[in-house]
């Protein structure tokens, strides 16, 4: 028996040794968004740094906000959205970036920073990585079809009651989240999109209520297959998710073509950002790669690989024409001045728009 | 010598699944219930009150003065809660008749089939496992889909001329449920039906018993244990499902898994959700204590 234990014991040495040495091995433990990086990025930082990256991806704000909250994560790099990023901060998840280690921050675009700062004040815990909108993801040849026109459509086509109906049985996707949709419905309204007023989200319910029997889902993802498919015509939801089913549906040569469009009455902008936990392990090695995300030829090959835009000025000369040049991805300056922001609900408000929505969707 | 130790051997054995259900329910289950009579505050973990060990005892006794049921109270107020659970239980009662009313035949076709074959049946039984449910799930979207592969086929067919509209309706909730259960209603009435001793049909049929009457009032009701069992492991799960009615059930569709996501998630409500978690727990505590009963009795009349 006594044998046992000391080998017991000797093994737990054996471990905790390689575990010192391995911590002398620098180490950055990034947890990102998936498919949101070309790889080549991450060993070329390895390369030039020596240090080890330990990359790790998550599909959804809330999975990265409930590992944040009860703390303990491990991660030295992550990657809110910037709405919850606002109230992590509130809730002390995040430490504050020593920008004497960001020498790059020089390279930052400053009309994205300006946004950004409304939900970080000063943009003190978090850099942009990338932005996008929420808008509409369409069938062509279907919206033609329907429509007799080669226009890219706006709001209309989902809250104008008798246009919604021409597209119930091709079907409409609405994203399940109150926060991206009513926003957009308040913008179609003509309403402050940021309205956390008890009557103007009441009306915008109404709106979405008159249009409810076209919409066939409410869900957050589906519609990324569901466009890519042909199997709605239809959605709203974020320019990345939109893009991506494009690319599936020219990959599949099935004869779909989707598209996106920032909808001419003012759309939604959104903002990922990189953050570093207030209990990161290797705070020192999280600042290194989040100036060397900010390096512009850097971000501009994640940019052209993942085709989002950056809140990087200096990458724009490092894009790809198809990027840059690509409206739905850098909108012209007009459009530019239509994209609005949203700041976040406190929690009472949030409770009451949630059963909103649930009223909307469910009906109960 | 000897003895003593097969003694310690024996109690160490029955240790094991108690240390299993201590660990891996209660424990659990407390901390969620402790959750539920906190407040919710901005914070890390965003609930209070938080305990801190180094506290001590006198620490943990101040924390629990900050315990309320004020979350409990506010599932009453809000009519919400109590349609999802009904919702859910309906739901998951309709499946589990479905799936009983097709898993039984195919435990009884099992269970009558020639002895060498048998573990092959129960092999196909159980190899849908090998693909991941969430794979599985996603293949029942292109089935059922308005130009999905049943409505293609029954199109062509002649059966129908319009595509059917299954996806998005609870009709795709009950096929999702049915299917992904399907081996949890079989495999317990399988098992049943095989201990069975088939001398006592032919007994009844020599006594003018119908082949149905014989069913009826032999073979049903020693396979009912199974029956039971399988109900309940369908029920349960079912109960709490969300992954089924979210991919493949409408939006309309209330349920309790999906409220208690948008309390956990939308709201950030972590107490709400937590009380939201232990109602649905004493819920589904009553029929297991049910199935308890009828087990200790089927037990007692079989001996």
């Amino acid at each position: 028996m006594s044998k046992i234990i000391i080998a017991t014991l000797a093994a737990a040495a054996l471990a905790g040794s390689t575990m010192l040495a391995s911590a002398q091995e620098r180490v950055v433990n990034v947890y990102n968004w998936s498919d949101y990086i070309d790889s080549s990025i991450l060993e070329d930082f390895t390369k030039e740094t020596g240090i080890k990256v330990v990359y790790d991806v998550f599909d959804s704000n809330e999975i990265l906000e409930t590992k944040l909250l009860a703390g303990g994560s491990g991660y030295d790099v992550v990657v809110p959205t910037a709405y919850f990023l606002q109230r992590q901060i509130a809730a002390g998840v995040f430490q504050k970036l020593d920008k004497s280690k960001l020498p790059n921050l020089a390279n930052m675009w400053d009309v994205i920073m300006e946004r950004t700062a409304q939900y970080d004040p000063g943009n003190e815990y978090a850099v942009d990585y990338m932005w996008g909108t929420t808008g509409i993801g369409y069938n062509v040849d279907k919206m033609k079809e329907i429509l007799g026109t080669d226009a890219k459509p706006n709001w209309d086509v989902i809250f104008k009651p008798e246009l919604a109906a021409k597209f119930k049985d091709c079907g409409i996707h609405l994203l399940d989240s109150p926060t991206d949709i009513v926003p957009s419905a308040l913008a179609y309204l003509g309403l402050n999109p940021d309205s956390h007023e008890a009557a103007d989200l009441e009306k915008a319910a109404e709106l979405l209520t008159s249009i409810r029997p076209y919409v066939r889902k409410f869900h957050s993802s589906e519609y990324i297959n569901a466009l890519a498919n042909g199997d709605i015509c239809l959605a709203v939801g974020f320019s990345g998710d939109i893009f991506q089913a494009r690319d599936r549906a020219a990959e599949a040569k099935a004869g779909v073509t989707v598209d996106y469009s920032i909808p001419s009455q003012g759309a939604q902008m959104w903002f990922d950002m990189l953050a570093i936990p207030a209990d990161a392990p290797h705070v020192a090695e999280a600042h290194e790669f989040i100036n060397y995300m900010m390096k512009p030829e850097v971000i501009a090959k994640a940019s052209n690989y993942v085709f989002y835009a950056n809140g990087n000025k200096a990458s724009q000369q490092f894009l790809d024409k198809e990027v840059l040049e690509d409206t739905a991805i850098y909108p012209s300056d007009e459009v530019m001045q239509k994209l609005f922001t949203v700041t976040p609900f406190e929690p009472k408000e949030q409770r009451a728009l949630t059963r909103l929505w649930t009223k909307v969707v469910t009906g109960q | 010598m000897e003895r003593i130790a097969s003694a310690v051997a024996s109690r160490l054995v029955i240790i094991v699944p108690y240390a299993w259900l201590l660990f891996f329910f209660l424990v659990p289950f407390f901390i969620v219930f402790r959750i539920s009579l906190s407040q919710t505050v901005i914070a890390m973990p965003p609930y209070t009150p938080v305990f801190d060990l180094a506290g001590g005892l006198s620490g943990i006794l101040e924390g629990m003065r900050e315990f309320s049921v004020d979350n409990y109270v506010w599932l009453t107020e809000d009519v919400l809660y109590f349609n999802a659970y009904v919702s859910s239980l309906i739901i998951a009662a309709v499946s589990t008749f479905l799936t009983l009313l097709i898993g039984y035949p195919i435990a009884y076709g099992m269970a009558q089939a020639p002895r060498s074959i048998r573990p092959t049946l129960l092999m196909l039984v159980i190899l849908p496992f090998w693909t991941s449910f969430l794979i599985r799930v996603y293949a029942w979207i292109a089935i059922l889909k308005p130009e999905g592969l049943l409505n293609q086929f029954l199109i062509t067919i002649g059966v129908i001329d319009q595509p059917l509209i299954i996806l998005n309706t609870n009709w795709a909730i009950y096929i999702g449920i049915v299917y992904s259960y399907l081996p949890f209603m079989v495999l317990p009435i399988y098992s049943a039906l095989e201990k069975m001793d088939h001398t006592l049909t032919e007994a009844a049929q020599d006594l003018g018993c119908t082949p149905i009457t014989a069913f009826w009032r032999v073979t049903f009701p020693l396979s009912l244990a199974g029956v039971v069992a399988g109900c309940l492991l369908v029920f349960i799960p079912a109960v709490g499902e969300f992954v089924i009615p979210d991919l493949l059930g409408g939006s309309e569709t209330l349920m309790i898994g999906k409220t208690l996501w948008n309390e956990f998630n939308s709201n950030r409500d972590w107490p709400v959700s937590s009380a939201v978690a232990t109602i649905l727990l004493l819920i589904l505590v009553l029929p297991i204590v049910y199935f308890q009963n009828v087990q200790a009795k089927a037990d007692s009349e079989g001996r």
